[in-house]
């Protein structure tokens, strides 16, 4: 007979609402490792989304996403020129908060080039950019419908497609446009400012008394060019050629001044170890707290309803019962009530994780081990328990 | 097995709680012997040792001095036998009754009975079968799924009889078995008892400080003060408390 079943089954409303306590918050630990496992999946997004096998970046960074890099659009073509070099693409990131229906608006902007890569990596409604200018294809998350427009920078930009789920590393939506348009938004100055610079620039010129009239002219023309240009990108993304060698590539690539080549594998060890490893951390410690205080919950619970047993224990123990009946019945009910928390926190993760602001992401690696982990923790509980029942001595039966 | 042999045999015992100038006696000396078949009482007021004396014959409290056999089988002479498995010979050889019945609530009054069966070996199905046939020979076939919290005193204690007798034993301790109940369920239990003494051929001590409890008693040892001070029949004791 399973003394631990029929408890429950007698106390099932108590024993019910426990196991629902304990599994709302296993449902937090889960939610918390899901987190963690988003963050990584949301810092790696657009690395995957991009395929890219090498990121050109201003040199001395780590750049574009732990790091500013900004680096001239025309480095593509000689970067095009490197031997084992199959496709290179210049990219442009920015993050944009506008105000929209009277609320913050907040996500991530990409760039990119219409005839190269790193555009949206899959159109689910609409078309993608085919324009050069004032298209936009946003994700999903943004909750913006075909046809509506968003004025950015000094235009307006209309929703032609949607993307499915892709955020940038710190877990805004994504949205793109054309690399013009990106540049446009990002550097280019509205008229007032332009002739503001020109000003400034004739005025210092002025003040060189070697300078002609001509030559000043000259001069200012051409400082004007460069300081209003917005072809300036943030990486260049690299494809290589079947059988090309990414170390030689990149080995090429670092011999020019200004540049640094980083891998593919590089930049996720960046982005997964350097951007979020506070926040794993973090959630981490936040983990095995929770842990720890489960393992209090369970202890207490089943020492209290070991107390409550006390009677029935020392009864078991007159009438001759073995110690292995006892201690089944306390290390039963444990283990019932952390495998039934288990999965009443997993089912209410799993229904409602779609809701949740941020991405989570459920393995089942990580769901295996944290069910071991509460079994081992349950095992560990029922200890309390137990010592306290081999203690009770049958004579404790006898009496009022 | 020898139907002379005693079911119970205690000599000389002594219990002494605690050591030196905090020594407390709470049973000295004591002497009994109770016959398969016979329903013996011990009588005396509470505090006066009778439980010390059900305890260490029930092999809960080991006894100073003395010794103790049960069903021919010396447990105790001088302290504890050693080999002797305790557990083993409360499952085999005694049944319990107690005073608040000690059924366990979370159990059916078939389950209870069925769980000393099952804790002695026996198979569920035949468990359920003898804890049916038991159940139903004490007039509880209609209570058989009921929990003790739906059972009336009487009935609790009938299933609680019922435990004890599952497994056969020869011998059967009831401590204050009518404490808990009214004088007239208190007698309906007593007779039970009687009743059983004799078709299960076990011996039956039961202890109270309720002397009007021990009516049909085969025999009544009255303790005071931790020490048997007299045996008498039921005739005696029901005058000497007419006297009193």
């Amino acid at each position: 007979m399973n003394l631990a079943i029929r408890d429950i089954r007698y106390h099932r409303g108590r024993f019910i609402l426990t196991s629902i306590g304990l599994g709302l918050l296993l449902g937090v630990v889960i939610s918390m490792g899901g987190i963690y496992r988003g963050l990584i999946a949301d810092a790696l997004a657009i690395l995957h989304a991009n395929k890219a096998d090498i990121w050109v970046v201003q040199q001395n960074t780590n750049g574009p996403f732990a790091e500013s890099s900004r680096i001239p659009e025309d480095i593509k073509y000689r970067i095009r020129a490197v031997p084992g070099v199959a496709e290179a693409s210049p990219l442009s990131f920015q993050t944009i908060q506008i105000e929209r229906h009277g609320k913050p608006f907040r996500f991530f902007l990409i760039g990119y080039e219409m005839s190269g890569f790193g555009g949206p990596p899959e159109i689910v409604a609409g078309r993608g950019i085919r324009q050069k200018h004032y298209e936009m294809v946003a994700a999903r998350a943004m909750g913006m419908q075909i046809g509506e427009k968003i004025h950015l920078g000094l235009h307006d930009y209309t929703i032609v497609g949607l993307t499915g789920k892709i955020v940038s590393s710190s877990g805004d939506p994504v949205a793109y446009v054309s690399l013009v348009d990106a540049q446009d938004i990002q550097f280019k100055k509205d008229n007032d400012a332009i002739r503001n610079d020109r000003e400034r620039i004739g005025a210092n010129l002025a003040n060189i008394q070697t300078l002609s009239p001509a030559q000043g002219k000259y001069l200012q023309q051409n400082i004007s060019a460069i300081t209003e240009s917005t072809h300036t990108v943030n990486t260049i993304v690299v494809r290589l050629a079947p059988g090309a060698n990414l170390h030689d590539v990149q080995e090429r690539i670092s011999r020019w001044n200004h540049f640094k080549p980083i891998s593919d594998a590089e930049q996720t060890a960046i982005l997964a170890k350097g951007m979020i490893e506070k926040a794993r951390m973090q959630l981490g410690l936040f983990r095995v707290i929770l842990l720890v205080i489960s393992a209090v919950i369970i202890s207490l619970i089943i020492y209290t309803s070991t107390l409550d047993k006390i009677k029935v224990i020392a009864t078991l123990k007159l009438i001759g019962s073995q110690n292995r009946v006892i201690i089944g019945m306390i290390l039963q009910q444990s283990l019932l009530m952390g495998f039934i928390a288990y999965f009443i926190g997993y089912g209410l993760i799993l229904l409602t994780y779609e809701k949740f602001p941020r991405r989570i992401v459920l393995e089942a690696f990580d769901m295996q081990i944290l069910f071991v982990i509460v079994m081992v923790i349950c095992v560990i509980s029922s200890f309390v328990g137990i010592r306290k029942a081999l203690k009770v001595e049958p004579g404790e039966a006898l009496g009022g | 097995m020898d139907k002379n042999m005693y079911a119970i045999e205690v000599e000389r015992l002594t219990k002494i709680y605690g050591k030196g100038e905090t020594a407390v006696t709470a049973i000295a000396d004591a002497t009994l012997q109770v016959k398969p078949g016979e329903l013996v009482a011990i009588l005396g007021p509470s505090g006066s040792g009778k439980t010390t004396l059900l305890t260490c014959i029930g092999l809960i409290n080991e006894p100073t001095h003395g010794t103790v056999v049960i069903d021919g089988t010396t447990v105790a002479d001088e302290g504890w036998k050693s080999g002797i498995d305790l557990k083993r010979m409360r499952r085999e050889k005694l049944g319990f009754i107690f005073q608040a019945h000690n059924l366990i609530p979370f159990l059916t009054a078939q389950e209870n009975v069925m769980i000393a069966l099952e804790i002695n070996n026996m198979t569920k199905n035949e468990a359920k079968s003898r804890a049916t046939e038991l159940l139903t020979s004490l007039n509880l076939g209609h209570r058989l799924g009921n929990y003790p919290s739906a059972l009336s005193g009487g009935e609790a204690q009938r299933v609680a009889i019922a435990r004890a007798l599952a497994n056969k034993p020869r011998v059967i301790l009831a401590d204050e078995p009518t404490a808990a109940l009214d004088t007239e369920n208190g007698k309906n239990v007593m007779a039970l008892l009687k009743k059983l003494a004799v078709e299960n051929y076990s011996a039956i001590l039961v202890v109270t400080h309720d002397h009007r409890m021990v009516e049909g008693f085969d025999r009544i040892f009255q303790v005071n003060d931790g020490r048997i001070t007299d045996e008498k029949s039921n005739l005696e004791v029901g005058a000497s408390h007419e006297r009193g």
